[in-house]
């Protein structure tokens, strides 16, 4: 480690320094795409581009995008830049069409790989004495390995604990004295209500900081997670298509991710593929600077976000994205407004009367869109009157048309109706059939 | 002393659903819990099943712990004869005294008695009328 507050001194350098840096590495991974994987050196061509025309940093739009689709024409191993023997792990994310997308790791990437989560989690606090208990899948999502072997470079006990059977996690955390937690936050959620179930009180069991990704959530849930488990709530952003989790991580301040900009060029775009204005928000572009496997040129990652561009307390000289808003392909057009999945929960969050758990439903009535949102009552709401039902109906209503400007219908349903997902959680349901 | 005149009807949210009421019913039987008195509000796709049984905290500890929404309501019990102008002399004392009956449902029970459970909206108040009438219900519904 570099210091008893950073993991590594990249992590300080000076903005000038990490923009040459940046340069550099942007100029070599240009060339090492062109030179080894057939598909960017074709694309290069159609667009009348060479490596040699990048020769400042501003040069990257003259580069052609990278998409998911990409990786379906690719698929399995047609966008790697070196020889399969050189490749020592895979992963895979489901991707468009039924094909997943493949990525792959040479043995520096890997180490690139776990410093960058390193640097997250040393980021957040976990230290050599703490004990981690990593409640992601463990297979092909990158969540599980990636966050796995960068507790154990940080020299915290790792519980390998991977998803599912909750009460036996709920007493290892217990038992093995868990101070650290990585998870979705609506598995987390389900934790806490197990654990209730059981008699246990979430609060007391010792833990201090939660690492948080994989779906997106918000700031009431966060304070939701942080009153139940009593503990500090972090978000995680990463993908497979860049290494995995680590890519960007909230600080001690917990206002924006710092997204390592030695290791990742980041751009944001408008639906035309233009860089938007400083601060407006768009789609997340973004180059990996250092990735030998999987050389991505101007990978778009469909995560809507903005770049906060104030300076950090913590220190850090890297660049803070804000917490995603919601995915370019997530956006739902109903009635022809723009609704992201986000905005739903961060509504439904800020009312006492609901629970955790929601779901959205779009159906077409006719040529009418219809948006139904299915939300599980609290206990504590219902005092056994029909006209609880009416007033948390309305006022569910009456709050999403605020934030959205579309009414909608508003379903109470039984606790624990709703499904639990361990992994993603899949909370919209688009019923309509294609025009 | 109050609040032994109180009976605590025990009400739980159900979704508007073939099979739902017989999950409620069931982990009540499981337990040996009977049903004395019983209706459903309905409203549209969800409703509230109301309750009095013979063991109230235990039907409301073994619905919640099967997680369902449960919540203790505090209703009145009149007894009256199982005749006709049984029902109408109550609600007669009570509205004179302006106090509004949210729902009623009722039961017969030896051999010309009827249980009427009402939902006020003013409770002391109508104890008050309740006891002057002398039909209110003390003690253990069993």
């Amino acid at each position: 480690m570099y210091s008893d507050k950073y993991w590594q001194k990249e992590e300080v350098l000076p903005k000038k320094e990490l923009e040459d840096l940046q340069l550099k590495r942007l100029k070599w991974v240009v060339r090492h795409a062109y030179d080894n994987v057939a598909f960017f050196r074709q694309r290069f061509k159609e667009r009348g581009v060479h490596p040699d025309d990048i020769r400042k940093r501003e040069d990257i739009t003259k580069l052609p995008f990278t998409t998911k689709e990409d990786f379906k024409v690719n698929y399995p191993f047609g966008l790697f830049a070196v020889p399969k023997q050189k490749i020592i792990r895979i992963h895979t994310s489901s991707g468009t069409s039924g094909k997943p997308k493949v990525v792959g790791y040479t043995a520096r990437d890997l180490e690139n790989w776990i410093n960058m989560v390193a640097r997250c989690m040393y980021m957040v606090g976990v230290r050599s004495k703490d004990v981690f208990q990593n409640m992601v899948s463990y297979t092909f999502f990158t969540g599980g390995l990636g966050f796995h072997y960068a507790a154990e470079r940080i020299g915290a006990m790792v519980v390998p604990a991977g998803t599912g059977n909750t009460e036996r996690q709920i007493r290892y955390m217990i038992d093995f004295g868990t101070t650290v937690i990585h998870a979705t936050p609506s598995y987390a959620m389900h934790i806490k209500e197990v654990a209730e179930s059981l008699k246990i009180k979430p609060d007391e069991t010792g833990l201090r900081i939660g690492c948080f990704g994989a779906e997106p959530w918000s700031n009431n849930t966060r304070k939701r997670l942080e009153d139940a488990f009593n503990i500090k709530a972090f978000d995680s952003y990463g993908l497979s298509e860049m290494n995995g989790p680590g890519v960007a991580f909230e600080c001690e301040e917990q206002n924006g991710l710092h997204i390592w900009a030695d290791h990742y060029f980041i751009e944001i775009v408008d639906k035309n593929g233009e860089a938007v204005s400083e601060g407006e928000k768009g789609e997340l572009v973004l180059t990996p600077l250092t990735k030998e496997a999987l050389p991505l040129i101007r990978y778009k990652t469909g995560d809507v976000t903005f770049v906060m561009d104030d300076e950090c307390s913590c220190g850090r000289t890297h660049p803070k994205i804000h917490r995603i808003l919601g995915r370019a392909d997530d956006m739902i057009v109903v009635r022809g407004i723009n609704v992201f999945p986000s905005q739903i929960e961060h509504v439904l969050m800020q009312i006492p009367e609901v629970g955790d758990h929601f779901q959205v439903l779009i159906t077409r009535n006719g040529s009418l869109d219809e948006i139904t949102v299915k939300v599980e009552m609290r206990d504590e709401a219902f005092t056994g009157e029909l006209s609880d039902f009416k007033r948390i109906q309305s006022k569910v209503q009456r709050e999403l048309y605020k934030e959205l400007g579309l009414r909608t219908n508003v379903e109470l349903v039984e606790r624990g109706t709703i499904e639990r997902f361990v992994l993603k959680a899949k909370r919209v349901v688009d019923l309509r059939d294609e025009i | 002393m109050k609040e032994e005149k109180i009976i605590k009807q025990v009400s739980v949210f159900v979704e508007n659903k073939p099979g739902r009421l017989a999950a409620v019913t069931e982990k009540l039987y499981e337990k040996g819990i009977n049903i004395r008195a019983f209706t459903i509000a309905e409203a549209g796709d969800f409703g509230i099943i109301r309750m009095v049984v013979d063991k109230t905290d235990e039907a409301y500890k073994v619905l919640k712990d099967a997680g369902f929404t449960v919540s203790l309501t505090n209703v009145l019990g009149v007894e009256v004869k199982d005749e006709p102008g049984g029902l109408y002399s109550i609600a007669k004392a009570l509205g004179s005294a302006n106090i509004n009956i949210e729902y009623v449902y009722a039961f017969t029970f030896g051999k010309d008695k009827a249980l009427i459970i009402l939902r006020v909206d003013d409770i002391e108040k109508a104890i008050e009328i309740l006891e002057k009438e002398n039909v209110l219900f003390k003690g253990k519904v069993d």
